[in-house]
């Protein structure tokens, strides 16, 4: 889509353009062309110069099990989390477009997980789900040892999962419902006069016409697991136990900050980087069907 | 006040030409209103003369001086746009005054201008409105006092009662009259109405495909359009065109199965030739009149004051338009009479009026 | 509508219901642990009646942590990146949508990138970036001979040096380099009529004029929305702070969550931690309540 009616001055609209450029070459380009001169090198961290590798970076790391691992538990947590949390969302924001009473409750109190930093409920959760104390602590009573999180990594990827899914079901909800009240009220209205029920003009019309968002909402929730999992992943397990929830933000992070490995985590970057990038073009292929809709 | 001169104007969008060479003079003082279908060029050229699309050839002068160059604010134009396009956030009198803040006027000076403006248009009460707080004609007319406070030399309208209710659009055209009375500055209307067009006109273009098809008077256009096109475009219903050959002894119509009986003038025999008759200047009688074409009717349309009778005559279709409180059923037969003096001749081909042919024998025949 | 539909109406009450208070828990377990006493909130089940020690708890996590300069800190960024994203995306926005130079499409694209890579995936090298933020023009510099030359000419040696670690500007700009604003603000020029930047320029308003006297006043319910979530976002950022704020004088209260967990074998105090919490999610959550409206509007304007 373009203007018809626009100014002639050249020099005035690149002017405003240039505080933009400057920040994203300096904070964006500039880095992620580092990035990938890093994963081409070997870089010594205190200094001393590059030496050029190849793909050896790449190599290593995709011999390396504990990457195939990381790999692993982040397609898991994705998902997992992405599932549940849209599911769940699903459910709630159909059901809220009923506009039965108290909806508007719902609708004001369902959104709020949205605005709680990562780390702030991770920290929540990590106190509800301790093993020791809060309340799933309490099955330990009957139990003894059968949950753990600190020691058993399906029960520390259960626990991140679920910190994760909390805050994204918010998310959801917010494009959820927004999606079902875009819908026409006399599209509803008409299948109703045609003699189809609440759940029938789910299946045949409402459904339907939110697949966009479905569509959309997979690719983001995918996206921000990969992101947003840190906080969550920092404050309740650091990676563990025995790497269970290493996931590749956490990895990446921990190896070139802590592992001071800037070559291997440049290399993992820019992993990451294509796998988010396949995502988001697959993502505009459905917002082309999207506007199909209209 | 101020002339307007218009010599070969042209405009391309990339590949496709929609203004083609258009030459126009507007006097001082005129109010001149450009007509034609959406699509023609008429805006383009109303927002070359504004200053708001370039020109991509020949010339536009106000006053004598070329403007081709100058930017929209240092012409002397002022326009009132079909949607109004009123500052939503600026209060009516800030949406009035608020080229002459552009302009640096001192806001004492502003105040007094824009109440003045606001006396003659009748807004003084609405001042301190928002835009969306106002009816269609009150934006209207909030519109006209933007243009006015500036003492334009030129006003220019482009289509700005299309999106008034019928009552309101009856009203509005009388004040815009009214006003350029009084105001008396060079002002250019373009509209798709052709009673909008009718109605306001010191002087009517009619343009088409990007030509101008034909300048004059509303009488004159109407009474003598110069192309098929305008022929057909002004006037309600549209006249009636039969398409028909040149014979010895008049006019050979719909493929030969209808004749006229006339003296030919200056055409050969065999040029083809399109006959048109307005609805207007049709008669209805009984079917078996002498002289009269017979036809079928299809359809009775009642206007109130009249009504609109369309038939069939062997398969071309026709309207006749008459006051006379007659009602004729659907598929029964009528006659149709008209008078050599009210037919228009055009050419088939060019589509443009053939005046050498007169029709000069005072009834058809059968 | 007329439906009655009863069990249907008892389902959705119910599963809403249920939504509603899994959704609310975790806020009012929160709370109610930050109310307790080290005991009570180490009890199994832990008591959901309130205990009595709340403002105890709540002064404790505040000393303890350094809350009050870390709120404060985290204030300034959120609302610095908000500020900067509300105008650099507007100023941004109007070059691309309202003017047609050269090269237009291109930057239009660079911007679009952007969108897609976030900091996350990018933390190593803008780090090195931020540490130096002048290092890439150095770089260019050398490479295109200009620093030889300048030494050259006037003896100087040049060494761009600017580190940006452990300040505002370190922490905020990174973070306002992405284009989710422009493209709010782009959709949304596209929508205002074209008639309208005419009439404009009919009064005699040129490109900054049109931009300060209608194009902003006209956008304000659009900077409401990007500014709030973009301040939400900020706010709750993590990663980032982390690692360029070494020095507390800039830390984030986020970021200071981490010194609250409990240590396994340490005295488990929950009830800090939960204070703590509290006292973190609680700015945040005052802005989704009070501005919802823009929120809703703003998250799905920018992700379109």
């Amino acid at each position: 889509m373009e203007k018809r009616v626009t100014f002639s001055s050249w020099t005035i609209g690149i002017l405003f353009a240039v505080p933009q450029l400057l920040l994203i070459f300096t904070f964006f380009y500039w880095p992620a062309g580092q990035a990938v001169y890093w994963s081409l090198t070997l870089q010594q961290p205190w200094g001393g110069g590059n030496i050029w590798v190849g793909l050896d970076n790449f190599r290593s790391i995709l011999s390396n099990a504990d990457y195939w691992n990381s790999i692993t538990a982040s397609l898991v947590f994705a998902g997992i989390s992405t599932g549940l949390a849209m599911f769940i969302a699903l459910v709630l924001a159909a059901l809220t477009d009923r506009q039965l009473a108290g909806s508007r409750l719902y609708r004001v109190v369902l959104i709020w997980p949205y605005g709680i930093a990562a780390p702030a409920l991770a920290l929540a959760f990590r106190f509800i789900l301790a093993p020791e104390a809060g309340f799933l602590s309490a099955i330990n009573r009957m139990w003894p040892g059968i949950w753990d999180p600190g020691l058993d990594g399906a029960d520390a990827m259960a626990s991140i999962i679920v910190a994760f899914s909390w805050k994204y079901v918010g998310y959801n909800f917010i494009f959820f419902l927004a999606a079902f009240q875009a819908i026409p009220r006399s599209l509803i209205e008409a299948a109703a006069m045609d003699g189809s029920g609440v759940i029938r003009r789910f299946w045949d019309i409402q459904f339907p016409l939110i697949t966009p968002t479905i569509f959309f909402l997979l690719v983001i929730n995918i996206t921000e697991s990969f992101q947003d999992s840190f906080g969550i992943v920092d404050i309740m397990t650091s990676g563990g136990p025995a790497n269970a929830t290493n996931l590749m933000v956490y990895k990446i992070y921990s190896d070139g900050f802590k592992g001071l490995d800037y070559s291997g985590a440049a290399a993992q970057s820019i992993i990451l980087m294509l796998l988010i990038i396949v995502l988001t073009i697959f993502q505009f292929r459905f917002i082309e069907r999207r506007v199909h809709y209209g | 006040m101020a002339s307007i001169t218009i010599r070969g104007v042209k405009k391309n969008y990339a590949k496709t030409q929609v203004v083609h060479g258009v030459d126009l003079d507007f006097a001082s003082g005129e109010f001149v209103v450009i007509l034609g279908p959406s699509g023609c060029g008429k805006s383009t050229l109303l927002r070359m003369i504004a200053g708001l699309e370039d020109i991509s050839g020949g010339t536009i002068a106000i006053d004598g001086t070329v403007v081709n160059r100058l930017e929209p604010r240092e012409r002397g134009c002022a326009m009132v746009f079909q949607n109004y396009a009123l500052y939503p956030h600026m209060s009516v009198a800030q949406n009035i005054g608020y080229s002459l803040k552009v302009a640096g006027v001192p806001s004492a000076e502003r105040t007094q201008r824009i109440q003045a403006v606001a006396r003659t248009l009748e807004l003084e009460h609405l001042l301190d409105r928002k835009p969306m707080a106002l009816s269609g004609g009150q934006r209207q007319r909030v519109a006209m006092g933007r243009a006015m406070i500036r003492e334009p030399k030129v006003f220019l309208f482009d289509e700005p009662l299309s999106n008034l209710d019928a009552k309101l659009r009856v009203q509005m055209r009388s004040e815009i009259r009214k006003l350029h009375r009084r105001l008396n500055a060079t002002s250019v209307f373009v509209t798709h109405d052709q009673v909008e067009a009718m109605t306001l006109a010191d002087r009517l273009v009619v343009m088409n495909g990007g030509r101008v098809e034909q300048v004059g008077t509303p009488a004159e256009v109407y009474s003598r359009p110069a192309s098929r096109f305008v022929a057909t475009f002004v006037g309600a219903p549209a006249m009636n065109i039969l398409e028909g050959t040149v014979e010895l002894d008049g006019l050979s119509l719909l493929g030969g199965s209808r004749h006229l009986t006339m003296t030919r003038a200056g055409l050969p025999v065999g040029t083809k030739v399109a006959m048109g008759i307005r609805p207007e200047a049709v008669r209805l009688v009984a079917p078996n009149t002498a002289g009269a074409l017979k036809a079928t009717v299809d359809l009775v349309e009642e206007l109130g004051a009249g009504r609109v009778i369309y038939v069939d005559l062997d398969g071309a279709p026709f309207s006749v338009m008459t006051s006379e409180a007659i009602h004729p059923e659907p598929g029964s037969p009528v006659g149709l009479k008209f008078s050599p003096e009210d037919m228009h001749f055009f050419s088939p081909e060019t589509g443009s009026r053939l005046d050498v042919f007169k029709a000069s024998v005072p009834e058809p025949a059968l | 509508m007329v439906e009655r539909t009863p069990f249907l109406n008892l389902f959705t009450h119910l599963i809403l219901f249920v939504g509603f208070v899994f959704c609310v828990a975790p806020f009012v377990v929160v709370a109610i642990a930050a109310s307790h006493n080290l005991r009570d909130v180490n009890d199994v089940p832990m008591s959901l009646l309130p205990g009595s020690d709340f403002w105890v708890n709540i002064k404790t996590a505040w000393v303890t942590a350094g809350l009050g300069p870390k709120l404060l800190n985290s204030f300034i960024v959120a609302g610095g990146v908000a500020a900067g994203k509300v105008i650099i995306s507007a100023l941004t926005a109007f070059s691309i949508v309202y003017f047609r130079f050269p090269g237009r499409m291109f930057i239009f694209w660079l911007i679009f990138v952007t969108l897609m890579l976030p900091l996350e995936v990018r933390i190593v090298p803008t780090y090195a970036v931020v540490a130096n933020v002048l290092s890439p023009y150095q770089a260019i510099f050398d490479v295109i001979g200009l620093s030889w030359l300048i030494e050259k000419v006037s003896g100087v040696q040049v060494s761009l040096s600017l580190g940006l670690l452990n300040s505002y500007p370190g922490l905020i700009l990174p973070l306002v380099a992405t284009a989710t604003g422009t493209f709010l603000y782009r959709q949304f020029f596209l929508t205002v009529p074209d008639e309208l930047t005419e009439a404009a320029r009919m009064d005699g308003a040129g490109p900054l004029r049109f931009f300060i006297d209608v194009l902003l006043p006209l956008s304000r319910n659009n900077m409401a929305a990007l500014g709030t979530i973009m301040f939400l976002w900020a706010w709750n950022q993590y990663l980032w702070p982390l690692l360029i704020t070494t020095d507390q004088s800039h830390a984030m209260a986020v970021t200071e969550l981490k010194q609250l967990i409990p240590n396994v074998g340490g005295t488990p105090e929950w009830h800090i931690a939960m204070a703590g919490t509290l006292i973190v999610m609680l700015p945040p959550l005052l802005v989704v309540v009070l501005m919802q409206r823009w929120i809703v509007r703003g998250l799905i304007a920018t992700e379109k």
